[in-house]
């Protein structure tokens, strides 16, 4: 039996090939070792900020330096370093500046802090306004008003 | 009401927030600015050739014993022939420099340096950038202040004119040791 093959199937991945080149054309083909070091490599070059352009990781720049770096973190990375290990070496030579998760010290400790405490700060001031109109409720009605009342209600039921 | 003013602290949040973002905008913060990771530290080990020889290496030992300016420079950048001049200049009043040759070629770079006269006491060539990526450098023109033992105290991104040398850089140099 013949197959045929529809010429917009042909047309769409035709399409979506030249997509796909585009993408790649501003990187280096590289070869890896296995499979794992490849997946480390694209996850360090997508965290590492490239320090020449404004909020561009390495992945994404085409500046020299961005490319220098690419090729260092592949050296490393054949070197046998450990990922945190990479990151330190980048952040030795190119300050806190290149990674875009923030290594935790007594400065940046305050970027997890903060919202915890204006979570925790909002949760009491809730808390504290909800108790003080708890208290401030309505007084319990008097006998001569639910006499009153009774008598609304009653007149109302022999008008319907 | 005692706890009233525990209403107010968000307006106080936004005040302060409000305050640090106007420092930001009128202080004239530049966000691209990038702090050197080096100032503080020792000049990296490094074994280059110079400009003028292939076969003659030199190590961080042939720079210590007295403070200079290290200048990272190429000439496919264009700052750097705009910095060319004032660095002669520097050189002529006994402002020791080592020049860099960052990325570079070593004929394009020979020829630079007969038709634009040398600033440098040791013209290092360092075709790969490595001791570049190792200083941290991003580009050209760089200049790191180092005293005479090695310790960099000090790094300047970008061309070098006589305002910003009077104005500031002059100082960092006389307070080298």
């Amino acid at each position: 039996m013949k197959t045929s093959i529809s010429p917009s199937l042909i047309f769409v991945t035709l399409l979506l090939l030249g997509l796909a080149a585009t993408a790649m054309a501003e990187r280096e083909q590289r070869y890896f070792d296995n499979d794992s070091l490849r997946d480390r490599y694209e996850q360090l070059i997508w965290e590492l900020r490239c320090p020449k352009c404004q909020n561009q990781n390495i992945a994404g720049s085409n500046a020299p330096i961005a490319s220098d770096m690419r090729e260092k973190t592949y050296e490393l990375l054949h070197q046998g370093y450990s990922d945190e290990q990479i990151i330190n070496y980048m952040i030795d030579r190119y300050s806190e500046f290149v990674t875009y998760k923030p290594r935790v010290t007594a400065g940046t400790v305050w970027l997890w802090l903060i919202p915890g405490l204006g979570l925790l700060i909002g949760a009491v001031a809730v808390f504290m306004l909800a108790r003080r109109s708890g208290q401030q409720g309505a007084e319990p009605i008097s006998d001569a008003e639910r006499q009153r009342l009774t008598e609304l209600l009653e007149k109302d039921r022999d008008a319907s | 009401m005692t706890r009233r003013w525990i209403l107010f602290l968000p307006l106080g949040l936004i005040v302060v927030l409000a305050a640090l973002f106007s420092y930001a905008l009128l202080s004239g913060v530049d966000p691209s600015e990038m702090p050197s990771a080096l100032e503080g530290e020792e000049m990296p080990a490094f074994q280059l050739s110079t400009v003028q020889d292939s076969l003659d290496f030199k190590t961080v030992e042939d720079l210590k014993g007295q403070p200079f300016l290290l200048n990272i420079w190429a000439t496919w950048c264009p700052s750097c022939k705009w910095e060319h001049p004032y660095l002669n200049s520097l050189s002529q009043e006994g402002v020791r420099i080592i020049g860099v040759n960052y990325k570079d070629e070593r004929d394009l770079a020979q020829a630079w340096l007969r038709d634009y006269a040398n600033p440098y006491e040791l013209d290092l060539y360092d075709p790969n950038g490595d001791l570049g990526f190792e200083l941290g450098v991003t580009g050209a023109p760089e200049t790191f202040f180092i005293d005479s033992q090695g310790v960099i105290q000090y790094r300047y991104q970008g061309p070098i004119d006589s305002a910003l040398w009077q104005d500031e850089l002059k100082a960092v140099y006389e307070n080298l040791d």
